[in-house]
């Protein structure tokens, strides 16, 4: 197993270098069900995290606890050093500021025009100035390609479209880790492809930290750093997607495997 | 029965008074139980049951009492407290607050239909919860709710005569008046009906407009 993401029993109670999201211990249940159990795990700065395994194995659970969508029933959750859970309201909204979040159903504001979308936040939550959030925004969009979107609403848009916007709005925030749940699920297949180039594009280009659960395992393979495989709230097998894709160990991840291969 | 157009001509005055104070009355009501029914809906939000519990019963009680009953009360018994309105200020303030408790279930569901993504989103980009509200949630919601808003101001339209019983001279009073100074009932009754079906018409017309405005 690999050393940076592992379930590591023998932890250092010191921060390893260059690591920037640890669980510890963590537990979260939905009445008797408990999603996970007492997880340990941590993804090092600028790594990209693949998470699989069946649904309702966890994995989305992760996301949601780490977007502060979730609280955990026990367990200590750290975002570059300082602790998302517990804590107050006041600190979670801190350090959630370096977390973005794209998914599944885009969740644009309709309400709003593609522009408005991309710079709501950043005016209002970073106090940005209008024309600098509308630059940065129009380069995000450009990146996107969507530049000539600027003013139509997401009903305007295809679904590829809006979560490519969705893209954009998250990178908007500057967040040192994004976080993409099942981000092709909703999609029509033909539009799949086109969010999945731009997915890979960032993160060959940028050093930001993915965090990633998702169901295109040729996807997972081409971005990861490291593949998670999640079965009933624990990691049963985790390293590098060539090793966990052509050589897995366990035979939970051969079944998986071969059912979604 | 004899239709005398003299009675309509001699009862035409009369009516735009009445038709001017009818319309003051369905405008400003309208507003107050717009906003007065969101602030309910708003509170009726608050995690804390101080606050849920004292606007659950009061609107409640609002609900189902009689509007007469609370016309009444505010016009005859506030008074002897020393607060004391004119019958037309009396009469809107009435209404408002008693419609004001149908358009905070409206505002309810309006808010409920919203989906949770919109909420899960506005806490991903960090928004702060005042902003949620007037840049997500509320403009969704609005857009949403204006067709059963508009639906209760032609309800509370058809319920303005009932300003009549403490001595406003809407509509219905000035024809009243008007008859049983001339001892002609059907000319003004008439009248005034016919300008019922007129107002409630345009205002779905409105509706209608405004609905189509808002799908974007």
């Amino acid at each position: 197993m690999s050393t940076d993401t592992l379930p590591n029993p023998e932890k250092s109670p010191e921060k390893p270098a260059g690591e920037l999201i640890r669980l510890e211990q963590v537990t979260k249940r939905f009445g008797d069900n408990t999603v996970l159990d007492h997880l340990d795990f941590s993804v090092a700065a600028g790594k990209h995290v693949t998470l699989i395994g069946p649904s309702g194995s966890g994995k989305t659970t992760i996301l949601r606890l780490l977007m502060t969508l979730l609280k955990p029933d026990e367990g200590t959750i750290t975002v570059d050093g300082q602790q998302l859970f517990p804590a107050n309201e006041k600190q979670r909204r801190e350090v959630r500021k370096q977390i973005g979040m794209v998914f599944q159903q885009f969740n644009l504001f309709p309400n709003m025009t593609v522009l408005r979308n991309i710079t709501e936040a950043p005016v209002t939550v970073l106090g940005m100035s209008r024309d600098e959030a509308v630059e940065r925004a129009k380069d995000l969009l450009d990146m996107v390609g969507l530049a000539d979107k600027c003013d139509a609403h997401p009903a305007q848009l295809s679904g590829g479209q809006q979560q490519r916007v969705a893209i954009a709005r998250a990178l908007a925030m500057r967040p040192k880790v994004l976080l993409l749940d099942e981000v092709t699920s909703a999609l029509d297949p033909e539009l799949v492809a086109g969010v999945l180039d731009l997915l890979r594009d960032i993160a060959r280009s940028t050093d930001i930290t993915m965090l990633c659960v998702t169901h295109e395992m040729n996807f997972a393979r081409d971005i990861s750093d490291q593949v998670l495989m999640f079965d009933s709230g624990r990691v049963i097998e985790a390293g590098a997607p060539e090793k966990i894709f052509s050589e897995p160990e366990h035979d939970r991840t051969r079944e998986f495997l071969s059912a979604v291969l | 029965m004899n239709w005398d157009w003299n009675a309509v001509s001699e009862f035409m005055p009369h009516f735009w008074d009445g038709l001017l104070v009818t319309l003051q009355i369905l405008v400003l009501g309208s507003a107050i139980s717009f906003a007065l029914g969101l602030v309910w809906a708003l509170l009726m939000r608050v995690p804390s049951r101080w606050v849920t519990w004292p606007v659950g019963v009061v609107t409640e009680f609002v609900r189902n009492t009689p509007l007469l009953v609370q016309l009444f009360f505010l016009f005859y018994v506030l008074p002897e407290w020393n607060v004391t309105f004119s019958a037309l200020t009396t009469g809107v303030v009435g209404i408002g607050l008693h419609y004001s408790t149908y358009t905070m279930q409206v505002y309810r569901a309006g808010i409920e239909a919203v989906p949770v993504g919109q909420w899960e989103a506005a806490t991903a980009l960090n928004l702060p919860l005042r902003r949620t509200w007037t840049a997500v949630i509320l403009p969704q919601a609005v857009r949403r709710v204006v067709p059963a808003l508009g639906n209760y101001v032609i309800s509370m339209l058809k319920d303005t005569p009932l300003l009549m019983a403490i001595t406003v001279l809407e509509m219905l009073g000035e024809a009243r008046l008007f008859s049983q100074q001339n001892f002609q009932f059907t000319e003004p009754l008439t009248v005034i009906g016919v300008a019922f079906i007129v107002i409630s018409y345009l205002a779905s017309l409105a509706l209608r407009a405004l609905e189509r405005r808002l799908v974007h």
